[in-house]
């Protein structure tokens, strides 16, 4: 017996022991160095440009009075306000429906009506405003069905919204519904209450907080999004392409700014009160709480399946009318299919290399992102380095979720491009796309990995502590493989998200580094419409055929490396 | 708050630092751990306020006391794991205070186990040794060897998930003693187990502890558990200590009233310090020499365990002699706790334990009068705080 007698005390060598805190200390650093260079300092830089002259020299508040001056301009706000409400109030009832009958009743083949739903995700948002064009638009398949109308303008953008927002919204009630403990209802038959009053009594508020959160992220997403507006708005002015009007098609940068910043507001304010609201929620669900397994009720199953039917079957169809017209020859008088509207290069100087471009992109947005993101999340939530350090670094990380791609976009242009700045050699290259995207969908990516290093047990670090093995190593071999499946989660919301972004790219590509998605703006804008939707039928088929490789990797690929998992 | 100097045992003042060094062992031999001045804050929370403690090498001492008393907190602060705010940490004369976890020799298990999920048991217990670069067939010898230690000799290559609770916490042990560290911490690690597997592991760890003579601190809610495992028990309160001292001190002659309501079951009863090494218990005188050292008139607290109270062989002349009632009897198995109530004051009620044999013999029950004596001996006497 030896464990008594030797003693190994002294024996490790002298540099690991100072190690683990330095190098805790140096990552927190380095984390705050880079937030601070990707997000705050664009951010700033906005900023203090919107109080300047185009020579940058400072003057105040001039470039607001002129803006608020301007009605053309400020009634842009209104415009912008009411489309985002609108379409909130659309949304929410639709999704909430469509929800509750995925959680809440016996919905055959549940899976296929979710992933139905989610269709839009995997598509630029621009894409089923251009579905609605082929069917409403001037040459519009199914004009007559709108009798004097026009979808041009708000009414366009509205509907398109709705199916871009729908499963943004969905994602979060389905959360919101899952979570509901068996024993309330119960209680609440045993006390002989109406199915009618369980629902507004027990339901309702347990869905609160999901249906508060979907109506701001909604509201937000409306508010923000350009392509949209961009490709259906047509007179129809809103923030949103104000902005990108004012810096790429008058170079009026300060304007652009001003414009930018009053963007910024109502989506930080969303922002903000929705945090006010959250915080108040309560974990509904205790450990003890027993799932609910809906009863069968055939009639209301069979209501639920028509309106998932009739929904989810609206969502598919508009979005394949737009892949449909990629392959028409002349729509809508020559309905032959053909391959010529992939030829992309017919249409656009740079071709096919923009589909690779973004391609190359969102790989390395994928791979750099995820590392970037996760090895953050671990240093701010299991090290005990420099408290201060980490807590501005979580406030850095969380800010992005209330900045608009295109506000964080003219950031970067004003900060990138800046004269004095040495990064500016970066403009218009890869580099800054990357950053930027990783930048612009940083807050989602860092509450997934925060959210899975919470599971884990926090006494990891003391044990390799008092074991003498440094935490670096603890991470590779122990919390990276744990959180495996949060990994692959984040490096494929960040690829589908990167191939499908349209907003702050949109200022920052250069001619080498045109994306996919700016030149599906770019032919549209120039009347090659079907190659428009060809370009963005190939960004659906990656972002669908990543995601589907992501299933089956957690299939076959994690069930049998985590093993481990199995009791 | 010492009240109890009055018979053999002699107390050691839990504020005085140089009565705690090396507690019996051979004077001027260096303590292994050593203590001082400890300080820890978290906001305008204090959790632990100017403690000193010696621990001797080999020694089992326990930690006890409520949760939020701090006894986690020193833990974390012996391992480094938390660092003081103020005071000295000396682990075999060398000064500790201030350096990483990994600096310091010791090591740790859980109430949560913290098992590495995706690793094999061999590689958990493995986990450390394999960074002292020592060879394979070495590291897995050793494993063996370990995994034999804690009674696990062919589970090393299972998953921590496929083992049970009090399985996964002996590869925790075998994995904290894997290195061989001077000092081993187990915080609550008892305290997720179910009752009887906690018995068992209880024993094992003690006899292991005692085997290897590893010098060890654990920290336990449980009173039951300190008085069975440890050779002395730190009873903390609010973040100071309110006693150090042997089990049998710390139960047969408690420091303060914390301790002596924490450790085991004591009644205790409002009085009045009278003439003579006596108080009065409302119209009741009572003996009780512990009561000296109290001023005539003072206002204390008498205490006394339930099982010192005296039924059987009860003559006229015995001291503190009473008559009560019997106004509730708990049935507990093994012996029944009783309820009795001073006859004339119904306020004043007092717990008393009855074996079995005493139940039977005496044919106890509810709503009977009963003559009983409290031993003046036995007697514990409080300041009123």
């Amino acid at each position: 017996m030896t464990t008594a007698t030797v003693s190994h005390e002294g024996a490790l060598p002298s540099r690991l022991r100072l190690g683990d805190a330095v190098i805790a200390r140096a990552g927190v650093a380095l984390l705050v160095i880079w937030l601070t260079l990707t997000i705050a300092l664009p951010l700033w830089a906005l900023l203090s440009k919107s109080f300047q002259d185009s020579d940058g020299t400072y003057v105040g508040v001039a470039n607001y009075i002129r803006y608020f001056s301007t009605p053309t301009l400020f009634g842009s706000i209104f415009n912008s306000l009411w489309v985002a409400l609108v379409t909130a109030a659309i949304v929410l009832p639709l999704a909430f429906g469509y929800a509750y009958a995925l959680t809440r009743s016996r919905l055959p083949f549940k899976g296929l009506f979710y992933a139905l739903a989610l269709l839009p995700l995997f598509a630029p948002s621009l894409l089923s405003a251009m579905s609605l064009i082929y069917l409403f638009g001037n040459q519009g398949l199914l004009k007559g069905l709108l009798f004097d109308g026009e979808i041009y303008g708000a009414r366009g953008i509205v509907a398109a919204q709705v199916f871009y927002c729908f499963p943004h919204a969905l994602v979060i009630l389905v959360t919101a519904l899952a979570m509901a403990d068996a024993r309330l209802y119960e209680v609440a038959e045993a006390l002989g209450t109406k199915k009618r009053r369980i629902f507004w009594t027990v339901t309702l508020p347990g869905a609160k907080y999901g249906l508060i959160n979907a109506a701001f992220v909604v509201f937000t997403l409306a508010i923000t999004d350009f392509g949209i507006a961009k490709v259906i708005g047509g007179q129809f002015n809103v923030l949103a392409t104000d902005a990108y009007k004012q810096v790429v098609g008058q170079q009026n940068f300060e304007m652009g700014a001003v414009v930018g910043m009053v963007l910024l507001v109502p989506a930080v304010l969303a922002f903000v009160v929705d945090r006010m609201v959250q915080r108040r929620q309560v974990a509904l669900l205790s450990a003890r709480a027993v799932p609910l397994e809906p009863k069968v009720d055939r009639a209301r199953d069979a209501l639920f399946a028509l309106y998932c039917l009739l929904v989810g079957g609206l969502i598919a169809g508009v979005l394949s009318v737009a892949v449909w017209a990629s392959f028409i020859t002349y729509w809508p008088y020559n309905l032959t299919l053909t391959l010529r509207n992939y030829a992309f290069g017919t249409f656009d100087p740079e071709g096919w290399s923009s589909y690779f471009n973004s391609l190359i992109m969102a790989s390395m947005v994928a791979v750099f992102g995820t590392a970037i993101v996760f090895t953050g999340a671990y240093l701010i939530e299991k090290t005990k380095a420099a408290p201060g350090g980490r807590t501005l670094a979580h406030l850095l990380a969380m800010l992005p979720m209330a900045v608009p791609g295109l506000v964080l976009g003219l950031g970067y242009v004003f900060f990138v491009n800046a004269g004095w700045n040495p990064l500016n050699v970066f403009y218009g290259t890869m580099v800054v796309l990357v950053v930027n995207t990783i930048a612009h969908f940083y807050t989602v990516s860092h509450v997934t990995a925060l959210t899975a290093l919470k599971q884990i047990d926090p006494e990891f670090e003391s044990v390799s502590a008092s074991l003498k093995v440094p935490f670096w190593r603890t991470f590779s071999r122990v919390t990276v493989p744990i959180c495996m499946p949060a990994v692959l989660d984040i490096a494929v919301y960040l690829f589908v998200n990167a191939l499908t972004t349209v907003s702050a790219v949109i200022f920052l590509y250069g001619p080498a580094t045109k994306l996919a998605s700016v030149a599906i703006v770019n032919m549209d804008e120039m009347g090659a419409s079907a190659a428009a939707a060809g370009m963005a039928t190939m960004i659906v088929v990656t972002a669908l055929l990543a995601k589907l490789l992501h299933l089956v990797a957690d299939r076959l690929l994690l069930g049998r490396l985590q093993a481990w998992r199995r009791r | 708050m010492r009240s109890v100097e009055t018979s053999g045992w002699i107390m050691k003042d839990p504020a005085d630092p140089a009565s705690l060094a090396d507690g019996g062992a051979a004077p001027g031999a260096a303590p292994f751990l050593r203590i001082r001045n400890l300080t820890k804050r978290f906001g305008s929370f204090t959790a632990l306020r100017d403690i000193a403690l010696d621990v001797r090498r080999g020694e089992f001492v326990c930690f006890l006391g409520p949760s939020g008393c701090g006894k986690t907190t020193l833990l974390r602060a012996i391992a480094g794991l938390d660092l003081q705010d103020v005071g000295t940490i000396e682990i075999q004369g060398r000064d500790v205070s201030i350096l990483p976890p990994a600096a310091r020799d010791f090591g740790i298990v859980f109430q949560s186990y913290a098992l590495f999920p995706n690793l094999t048991v061999n590689a958990n217990v493995g986990y450390g040794l394999v960074n002292q670069r020592r060879s394979r067939p070495e590291i897995a010898a050793r494993v063996q060897e370990l995994l034999e230690l804690v009674g696990l000799p062919d589970q090393g290559h299972k998953y921590p998930l496929q083992l049970s609770g009090g399985q996964q916490q002996r590869v925790a042990l075998a994995r904290a003693l894997a290195t061989s560290p001077g000092l081993l911490l187990l915080d609550e690690p008892l305290s997720a187990l179910d009752a009887r597997v906690r018995l068992r592991l209880r024993d094992e760890i003690k006899r292991l502890q005692r085997r290897l003579g590893v010098t060890t601190i654990m920290v336990t809610h449980d009173q039951e558990e300190a008085l069975a495992m440890a050779d002395r028990i730190v009873v903390m309160n609010h973040g100071v200590i309110e006693q150090v001292g042997t089990p049998l001190e710390v139960y047969r002659k408690p420091a303060t009233a914390f301790v002596a309501d924490f450790v085991g079951t004591m009644t205790f009863l409002e009085a009045e310090v009278a003439e003579g090494a006596s108080v009065r218990l409302g119209d009741v005188a009572i003996e009780a020499p512990a009561a000296v050292q109290f001023r005539k008139g003072a206002r204390v607290r008498v205490g006394f365990r339930p099982e010192e109270v005296k039924v059987r062989n009860l003559e006229s002349g015995t001291a503190n002699r009473i008559e009560v009632r019997v106004a509730l009897l708990d049935f507990l198995g093994a012996f029944c706790r009783a309820r009795l109530e001073l006859v004339g004051t119904e306020k004043i009620a007092i717990l008393a334990d009855f074996s079995a044999n005493l139940m039977r013999d005496l044919a106890v029950c509810e709503g009977q009068t009963l003559a009983i004596a409290l031993p003046p001996e036995s007697l514990h006497v409080f300041a009123k705080e």
